[in-house]
């Protein structure tokens, strides 16, 4: 569980490192800590996976990422797992999720987003997952983004107190 | 955006290492010297072509609650749906789609029963059915998208 100091720690990196040649150090020296107590703390939150990564996040708009879909199917729910991880290691795949249907208006419980330069790379990424499915594939959809109504960075102030987190 | 700027975000996307010098140790791999990779790393930062660079949590690892969630909002009603939904604080995304689901946004809260009152807000501000779609499994997934 986290403590006291990984949530420090957390406060101080959710914004991203400092660009400067030793950014453990800078936040050690900000948070009154040793850089090597910084690290030893990051390298266990990655391997413990509340760091999913440490690096470099692009705008997929800005690489000419232009067509974004979420691709949704509806697959047998005893085989879901098993298609959800390959579909999952395509490397167009951004992100690969098992939800809820809420029948009869929405059958899919596989969602899966992929990202192409064209439509034509985008058709291409649909086809490919539909033929990984093959007659596991009951029905799909894809639903293309008009319009970004709202984005804001995920502001998970984590709590600082080390009470909150026994209590929970 | 050249070609530096391009191999710099494909090797940095795979990951970043932790050690005293990290900037000097990815600086070897592509050729280059850690002053100019820092200048670079910079200004990808100030023109937004990373929106980040450092960790990335997962919320829910650390007790945060998130779920996808959907309306069908009417036609003659969307933009007034809209401001309804994102004026929650919670909302952290809100993307209009083509589907009868028209308006699919992300809940992002402390604990999960913030994600159920957030849910029965909305549904009693807008009068309509929140179909909720938090996530069962998630799948592991190894995107790089090429620059």
């Amino acid at each position: 569980m986290l403590d006291a100091i990984d949530r420090k720690i957390i406060e101080a990196t959710q914004a991203g490192l400092p660009l400067t040649p030793e950014p453990y150090q800078a936040i050690a020296d900000d948070l009154g800590l040793t850089a090597d107590e910084v690290m030893t703390r990051l390298s266990a939150m990655q391997a413990s996976g509340i760091i999913r990564r440490i690096g470099a996040v692009p705008n997929h708009y800005k690489l000419g990422y232009g067509y974004n879909g979420m691709t949704v199917w509806d697959i047998p729910d005893d085989r879901i797992d098993e298609l959800g991880r390959q579909v999952g290691q395509l490397e167009f795949v951004s992100h690969c999720y098992h939800r809820p249907r809420h029948l009869p208006d929405w059958p899919y419980n596989l969602f899966a987003m992929v990202h192409g330069k064209t439509q034509a790379d985008v058709d291409r990424q649909i086809k490919q997952i539909a033929d990984l499915l093959g007659d596991c594939n009951r029905g799909s959809d894809v639903l293309y983004s008009t319009k970004i109504l709202k984005k804001t960075g995920f502001r998970s102030r984590p709590r600082s107190a080390p009470s909150d987190t026994t209590g929970s | 955006m050249d070609n530096l700027d391009k191999r710099i975000i494909n090797a940095l996307q795979g990951g970043f290492p932790v050690c005293d010098a990290p900037f000097r140790q990815v600086s070897l791999t592509l050729n280059i010297t850690e002053a100019e990779l820092l200048i670079r790393l910079r200004n990808l930062r100030a023109n937004g072509i990373l929106t980040r660079f450092g960790p990335l949590y997962n919320a829910e690892q650390m007790g945060g609650a998130l779920t996808l969630a959907a309306v069908k909002a009417p036609e003659d009603r969307f933009d007034e749906i809209a401001d309804i939904i994102n004026a929650f604080p919670e909302v952290a995304h809100n993307y209009a789609r083509q589907h009868t689901l028209n308006m699919w946004f992300v809940i992002a809260t402390e604990t999960p029963g913030q994600v159920r009152q957030t849910i029965e807000a909305i549904e009693e501000q807008t009068g309509l059915t929140v179909y909720n779609m938090p996530k069962i499994k998630e799948y592991f997934v190894n995107l790089k998208l090429e620059a």
